[in-house]
C-alpha cells in the first residue's frame, strides 16, 4: 500500500521526529519526502509504503487521527493513486 | 517528490469544495414486473436492497481512503410506470412507499425513477403513475419523480405539459418544498445521475455505476490566475482545470464499481453548485467578467462555461453521459440567490440561459399565484427549447403557496433557500386548454 502523508502546522521543534516515529512504530517506510516553510507554516509531505498484510489502510488512518489529536498539526493521508489519477495523463 | 500536484490537489478537495457529487447505482426492475402489484413491490424491495446492499459502505470507504469526498449515494430505477403497468393496481403510491422503505434501509440519500415518459403518449401505467405523484411526494421524504414530456424525435405532449401544470400546484397546494423532488424534463437522458431527474432508461444494463462530479470552486480559483488575459485563455483553463475534475470522477468511478462488481457506466460532467459560499457556478459566470449573472453577457459565458468543461471533460474519462454540463439551480447557488434577490436576474433571462447549458429552470420558487396554465407554458417553453436545440431541458418550479414576490422559501440543506421570482401575468390559458401533441421537429427527421 502506498499513501501520501501531509502535515500542516505551526513551525516547532520536532515534527519531523513525531511524524516519522509514529510511521516507524507501525513499520511504515518512508520512500520519499519533502518539506517547506510557507508563512510560518511548516508543510511536509511523505510517500510512504507497507505491507497491507500487516497494517490495514484504516489502521493507518485511526493512527494519523490520535497524532494530529495530540499534536495539534493537521495531518491527511490518502492513498497515492488518487493523485496519480488526476495528475497524470 | 512532486510536491506541487500533490499540494494542488489537496487544495481543490479541501479549500474549494471539490467532490464526488453523488455515485448512483442504476438498478433495471424489469425483472419485478408480476401482475400481482403486492408481489412486484416485494421483488422490487428485494431487487434494489440486494443489488445495492454496499453501496454506501464502499462510497464511505473510497472517502476514507483517498479523502475525496462523496457527498451523495443515491439509487435510480427503471421508471416504475413501466414495471407497475402489468399489475392491476389504480394507484401507484405503494411503489414509491417501497422505493422509500428500500432507500431508508440502505441508507441511501435519494432513489429516482418514480417516473414516467410520455412523450409520445400515455399507456395505461403513465396516467396511474402521474396522478399518484403528489400522494407520493406527500407520503415519501427520498422518493424522486420524474415525467418526461417532449423529446427531439417525438415533439411535445401537450396533454402532458397540461397535466403537469395541475400536479405541481397539487403537489405545492400540500407543501411547496415537496415540488423539489419532481422535474418535468424533455430529452431526458437514460443514465442521468443526478436527482430528481435520476432514472435508470430502458436501454441500460441490469445494473450500472454512475458519478456525477462538482467542483464550481475549482474553475472559479482557476479563473482567477487569468484575469484580463482574452476569453481563448479563458476556455483553455476551463477545459485544463475540467480535466482534472473529470479524472477524479472517473478513478472514483472505476474504484466503485470494481469493489461492487457492476459495470461502470459513466461521468456526467456537470458543474453542480451547492449554496456554501465558493460552491456557485454564477460565481465562475462573474469571474469571467460580469458584474452580476443576469446582466447581459450572462448567456455567452455560460455558453463558453458549458462547452469549455465538456471538452476539458471528455478526454478524461472513458464514458460521458448524463447532463454534463453547468446546472443553474437558483436556490442551490448562493450567487443566483444573492442576483435574483438584487433584481438582476429573472425567469426570462434565465430561460435563455437553459437553451446553453444543461438542464433548465431548476430550483425555481414562484409566486403560490402562479396558475397552473402558467407553469404548463414554462414547462412547454423549456420542452421547446430541448426539442429544436435537440438537448435536454427541465423545469423545476415551486409555487410558493400564500407567498410571493419578495418571499423566500426554504429547503435546508443542498437545496437552499429560493427567492420568489416574478412570472409574467399574461395568461397562456387556451394555448395549454388545446391539448394535443406539437409534432416532431424538421430536423429529427435524419434518417
Amino acid at each position: 500500500m502506498k499513501a501520501i502523508i501531509t502535515v500542516v502546522g505551526q513551525d516547532q521543534v520536532g515534527i519531523v521526529a513525531r511524524v516519522a516515529n509514529e510511521l516507524a512504530k507501525l513499520n511504515v517506510n518512508i520512500v520519499d519526502m519533502s518539506q517547506t516553510l510557507m508563512d510560518h507554516n511548516f508543510t511536509m509531505m511523505l510517500s510512504g509504503e507497507w505491507d497491507d498484510q500487516q497494517l490495514s489502510f484504516a489502521d493507518a488512518k485511526t493512527a494519523m487521527e490520535r497524532l494530529e489529536t495530540a499534536s495539534g498539526l493537521t495531518i491527511r493521508i490518502q492513498r497515492q493513486a488518487v493523485f496519480d489519477a488526476i495528475q497524470k495523463l | 517528490m512532486e510536491s506541487r500536484p500533490i499540494l494542488e490537489t489537496i487544495q481543490m478537495i479541501a479549500e474549494e469544495n471539490l467532490d464526488i457529487r453523488t455515485i448512483t447505482m442504476g438498478i433495471s426492475l424489469f425483472d419485478c414486473i408480476d401482475s400481482d402489484g403486492e408481489r412486484a413491490r416485494q421483488k422490487i424491495y428485494d431487487k434494489i436492497t440486494h443489488s445495492a446492499r454496499d453501496l454506501v459502505k464502499v462510497a464511505d470507504q473510497i472517502q476514507a481512503e483517498y479523502g475525496i469526498p462523496i457527498i451523495n449515494k443515491r439509487i435510480a430505477v427503471t421508471p416504475i410506470a413501466l414495471i407497475a403497468a402489468a399489475s392491476g393496481d389504480t394507484n401507484y403510491v405503494a411503489y414509491a412507499l417501497t422505493m422509500e422503505k428500500a432507500a431508508r434501509e440502505l441508507g441511501v440519500d435519494l432513489i429516482g425513477g418514480f417516473s414516467a415518459l410520455v412523450q409520445k403518449g400515455y399507456q395505461t401505467g403513465d396516467r396511474k403513475l402521474i396522478a399518484s405523484i403528489p400522494q407520493a411526494l406527500a407520503e415519501t421524504s427520498r422518493v424522486c419523480s420524474s415525467v418526461n414530456v417532449g423529446s427531439t424525435r417525438a415533439g411535445i405532449n401537450l396533454d402532458a405539459v397540461g397535466e403537469m401544470g395541475r400536479i405541481i400546484k397539487q403537489i405545492a397546494a400540500d407543501d411547496p418544498v415537496n415540488c423539489m423532488s419532481l422535474v418535468v424534463f424533455a430529452n431526458a437522458v437514460d443514465d442521468n445521475p443526478f436527482m430528481a431527474g435520476a432514472f435508470h432508461g430502458v436501454g441500460e444494463a441490469d445494473r450500472v455505476i454512475n458519478v456525477g462530479i462538482s467542483g464550481p470552486g475549482v474553475v472559479k480559483r482557476a479563473l482567477e490566475e487569468v484575469r484580463g488575459r482574452s476569453i481563448d485563455v479563458v476556455s483553455e483553463q476551463i477545459k485544463k482545470t475540467a480535466f482534472k475534475v473529470t479524472r477524479m470522477g472517473q478513478f472514483v468511478g472505476t474504484i466503485a464499481a470494481q469493489r461492487l462488481k457492476v459495470p461502470f457506466g459513466i461521468v456526467d460532467l456537470s458543474l453542480a453548485p451547492t449554496p456554501n459560499e465558493g460552491d456557485s457556478v454564477a460565481e465562475i459566470l462573474e469571474e469571467i467578467g460580469l458584474e452580476s449573472v443576469g446582466a447581459p453577457g450572462t448567456t455567452a459565458a455560460l455558453a463558453l462555461l458549458n462547452d469549455a468543461v465538456k471538452k476539458g471533460g471528455v478526454m478524461a474519462c472513458e464514458h460521458v453521459g448524463g447532463l454534463s454540463g453547468a446546472f443553474i439551480p437558483v436556490s442551490e447557488d448562493a450567487e443566483m440567490i444573492r442576483a435574483v434577490s438584487a433584481g438582476r436576474l429573472n425567469v426570462e433571462k434565465l430561460e435563455a440561459m437553459t437553451a446553453v447549458c444543461s438542464v433548465g429552470l431548476d430550483m425555481i420558487a414562484v409566486p403560490g399565484k402562479t396558475s397552473a396554465e402558467s407553469i404548463s407554458g414554462m414547462i412547454a417553453d423549456e420542452a421547446a427549447i430541448g426539442m429544436i436545440n435537440n438537448k435536454t431541458t427541465a423545469v423545476r418550479v415551486i409555487p410558493a403557496t400564500g407567498q410571493d414576490v419578495g418571499d423566500e422559501v426554504e429547503f435546508g440543506g443542498l437545496f437552499g433557500r429560493a427567492p420568489v421570482m416574478r412570472v409574467n401575468a399574461a395568461q397562456p390559458q387556451a394555448f395549454i386548454h388545446r391539448g394535443g401533441h406539437i409534432p416532431a421537429p424538421i430536423h429529427s427527421f435524419k434518417n
